[in-house]
């Protein structure tokens, strides 16, 4: 290729480039969000006492299988929490054993690529390699993507929600046909615990907003963005007790070997928060985002009502 | 074959020290920092014997090899002089006298200003610390663009092997410095080779006073040589000089251009025993240099140049001065109005040892991967201009990493254990509760707490539900994520304000306690 040829192939790229974010930006405007309901036997599965990627082969199996929620050609986004460069003992990320299992079982289930980010508080480098997501991921197939600068991100239209309008949510959700939310269970200083809702804010790239304008009430609102994901697998294989999200030494840390698992988030977090209240006590009430969830219509905090598979292994 | 191993020898190592200022992917391993480490003030500064003897013995066996290969600005020198070949390639160099007093003139005001608690100077004329302001400064952005584009091209096509990098100024004045620095080098070497290296720079003054009397020197070989004044033509060091077939040996830097260049193979780069001096010239055959060139070696005084000189000198000198003031006058008042005292890296140990070892390189500047180094102005005073210190606008100091000390080649950045540096207090925080969103607007926020390493930020209950923000600066390492992360505005309800020495924290290890859950707990 001769260097006139070169340069205009990459005149070419760039105008291509523009024109596409265009056309993503359009087809937002005529996507649907279903996620398929189809007969999962459970609202919501907790396990106890098997290893991250034991319990998750359990939990799914329970549901009906990763094929009840990820259907042929799929391209799907596995959200962990990545937050933080803590290595896994830590408990401060989501365990990288759990998210390549995932990525696995979405392949078994033929989705067609997984993307895995999140948007971390830690430098994100640091963050992705030293959590073991980034190698774990990897490893299993799905593509690791970065999601440290505004670009990455497309700004959505929130209309459920009280403060937060609207919000700008990285591209690896928003292009995806489904995504998979799957927090691990700490202590948060500001929102008193972080699972699945609170998770959505590494999705977002103005976490700012959120802490400016009732932090509790916009990590709900964030919640009811109409792209739901299809399932919230909450990591407790070790649960962050104090200090959290950060911790600072080992002793903030609780090998509780629990996972939970269910497409109602409020559901999820309700049963969490019951299974962290044993590690230290955290009435619901204080963790308000998941009242403030409930009034939002995005799930129930009544687990009586639910069908709940409980399994030991 | 000499020319040719002193080419490709200074290109690789070259290339190597700019692309370890420019790589933020860390593909270069840590160990390249010895390319930073063998630089002569960065040894000096931070007495590495091993370095400086090393050197010395180089020079006193070879000559200027450090000038020719290892100093990086001397290379970029080469690099403008060998374009400006390309673009006029009728261009000569001819010899002219050594500048003696101006050079050593230099030198003492250099080494007087730091005696004097100055190291701004020496960070100023030092090449290797002003050719890494010019890799930080103006390189960089650039390398930073082209990973941007390259970055656009790939992730269009779904590969993610290049990430998006945020390009910015860092300090206008160190930027301007470093294009100032490019500009007039450069511009110099445009014209007349290697003249900062034989006019300015204090290394070149010291390494030259040494290398005349290196055992290993290119010499005449009378018997060959018909004084056609072709070498000296090809010198650019102008140190040649052919009519009387006296080489100047204090400002040649060993390129072995001169010996390339005769057709005649009357030079040679011989071992000489010292003091032995060569019989002045055999009578001249023929010349290439005719009349005019007779001429040249009389040329006029370029008035402009010497003008130029003078004045950075005198600057020199009375920048030396006011420094002396300031010792004696502490710290001079700073123009942030938040931040008080300016925050020094990790391991800087104090101000006044930062001010000491530092040549503001930038080197940690370039390579922090959370990027919340930059150069200050005036904050550490004058002598500490473009000196680094933490800001926290774009990330806070990242707990476990130790970056900025390890790859510090003048050790004005001590280099830390990640355990040492876990307990290397830079600053304490400072809490504002008057503007802090759970105080005035009475929701949940947290975000400081949430990034406090050490839980000196932790929050307390408050009121109902609410928990606000408590400190303990006992425990605060000062890595300002607080700082960052505060959304409150248009005033942060929490800053780090620095401390001018450096503390180690008692961080007290909490028992871990057996807690066994065995049960949904709903």
């Amino acid at each position: 290729m001769d260097r006139r040829n070169f340069l205009r192939a990459i005149a070419l790229t760039g105008a291509a480039i523009t024109t596409m974010k265009e056309a993503d930006a359009m087809s937002i405007l005529t996507q649907s969000f279903e996620t398929s309901h189809a007969a999962a036997k459970y609202d919501l599965v907790a396990v106890m006492g098997g290893e991250p990627e034991a319990m998750f082969r359990k939990a799914i199996a329970e549901m009906g299988g990763m094929k009840n929620f990820i259907s042929k050609g799929d391209k799907v986004c596995v959200k962990p929490n990545i937050g933080w460069d803590q290595p896994v003992e830590m408990a401060a990320n989501t365990n990288p054993k759990l998210i390549a299992e995932i990525i696995k079982q979405c392949f078994d289930a033929g989705a067609s690529e997984v993307t895995v980010f999140d948007h971390t508080c830690d430098d994100w480098r640091k963050s992705y390699s030293n959590s073991g997501i980034e190698e774990a991921a990897k490893k299993a197939g799905a593509k690791v993507v970065p999601a440290h600068q505004e670009s990455y991100y497309k700004t959505v239209s929130i209309p459920k929600g009280k403060n937060l309008k609207s919000a700008k949510i990285h591209q690896a959700i928003v292009d995806s046909d489904k995504w998979i939310n799957v927090p691990i269970l700490k202590n948060h200083g500001g929102a008193q615990l972080t699972i699945s809702m609170k998770n959505y804010m590494g999705i977002v790239w103005d976490r700012g907003f959120f802490h400016a304008n009732d932090l509790q009430q916009c990590i709900a609102d964030v919640c009811t963005y109409a792209k739901r994901p299809v399932l919230n697998v909450v990591d407790a294989y070790r649960l962050m007790k104090t200090s959290g999200p950060r911790g600072k030494s080992l002793s903030d840390v609780v090998l509780s070997k629990g996972l939970f698992i269910s497409q109602d988030i409020v559901a999820a977090d309700t049963a969490a928060a019951n299974f962290f209240n044993q590690a230290r006590e955290m009435p619901i009430e204080k963790v308000s985002h998941i009242t403030k969830a409930q009034e939002l219509g995005l799930g129930t905090m009544d687990l009586d009502k639910l069908n709940i598979k409980r399994v030991r292994i | 074959m000499l020319k040719k191993t002193r080419v490709v020898l200074s290109v690789v190592l070259f290339t190597l020290i700019t692309l370890y200022f420019l790589d933020f992917r860390d593909f270069l391993p840590e160990s390249f920092s010895f390319l930073a480490e063998i630089q002569f003030i960065p040894a000096l500064l931070a007495v590495n014997v091993l370095v400086l003897v090393s050197l010395g013995v180089l020079t006193l066996l070879f000559g200027r090899v450090y000038c020719s290969s290892i100093c990086p600005m001397g290379i970029y020198q080469d690099l403008v002089a060998w374009l400006s070949k390309k673009i006029t390639p009728k261009k000569k160099y001819n010899y002219s006298k050594a500048k003696s007093i101006l050079r050593w003139s230099i030198l003492a005001a250099t080494i007087l200003a730091f005696i004097f608690g100055f190291a701004f100077l020496v960070g100023l004329l030092d090449p290797y610390g002003a050719y890494g302001r010019m890799a930080t400064h103006l390189l960089r952005p650039a390398y930073l663009a082209g990973n941007n584009l390259l970055e656009a091209i790939f992730t269009h096509f779904d590969n993610y092997t290049f990430y998006k990098v945020s390009i910015y100024t860092l300090s206008l004045f160190s930027s301007a410095t470093a294009l100032i620095t490019l500009g007039v080098i450069g511009y110099l070497a445009w014209r007349n080779g290697r003249t900062y290296c034989n006019t300015v720079c204090p290394v070149g003054t010291t390494l030259g006073f040494l290398s005349k009397y290196s055992l290993f020197k290119i010499r005449f070989v009378d018997e060959k040589c018909n004084t056609c004044g072709l070498c000296a033509m090809k010198c650019k060091a102008s140190c040649i000089d052919s009519k009387n077939k006296q080489i100047d040996y204090s400002r040649c830097v060993t390129c072995f251009n001169c010996i390339e260049s005769c057709h005649r193979d009357a030079m040679k780069y011989r071992f000489t025993l010292p003091g032995k001096q060569r019989p002045a010239a055999a009578v001249p055959i023929f010349s290439y240099a005719k009349e005019e060139k007779a001429e040249n070696l009389v040329k006029p005084v370029d008035a402009s140049k010497r003008r130029f000189l003078s004045a950075s000198l005198v600057t020199g000198l009375a920048a030396g001065n006011l420094i002396a003031q300031e010792v004696s006058n502490g710290l001079i008042q700073k123009k942030e109005p938040k931040r008080q005292t300016p925050i020094a890296p990790p391991g800087a140990v104090s101000f006044n040892h930062l001010r000491e070892k530092c040549i503001s390189c930038h080197l940690c500047v370039s390579k922090c991967p959370s990027h919340v180094i930059k150069p200050a102005f005036m904050e550490y005073g004058l002598g500490g201009i473009m000196q680094p210190k933490l800001y926290f606008d774009r990330g806070f100091c990242n707990y476990d990493c130790t970056i900025c000390g390890e790859v510090c080649p003048s050790g004005a950045i001590q280099p830390l254990t990640k355990e040492e540096k876990n307990h290397t207090q830079m600053g304490k925080v400072q809490f504002i509760v008057e503007n802090c969103i759970v105080y005035y607007d009475e929701t949940s926020c947290g975000a400081c707490s949430e990034h406090c390493p050490t839980q000196a930020v932790h929050m307390v209950p408050y009121k109902g539900s609410l928990t606000i923000p408590e400190t303990d600066t006992s425990i605060c390492v000062g890595c300002g994520g607080c700082e960052y992360v505060c959304p409150a505005i248009p005033y942060k309800a929490i800053y780090v304000e620095g401390l001018t020495e450096q503390n180690i924290v008692k961080i007290e290890k909490e028992e871990v306690e057996e807690i066994v859950i065995d049960d949904f707990g709903f």
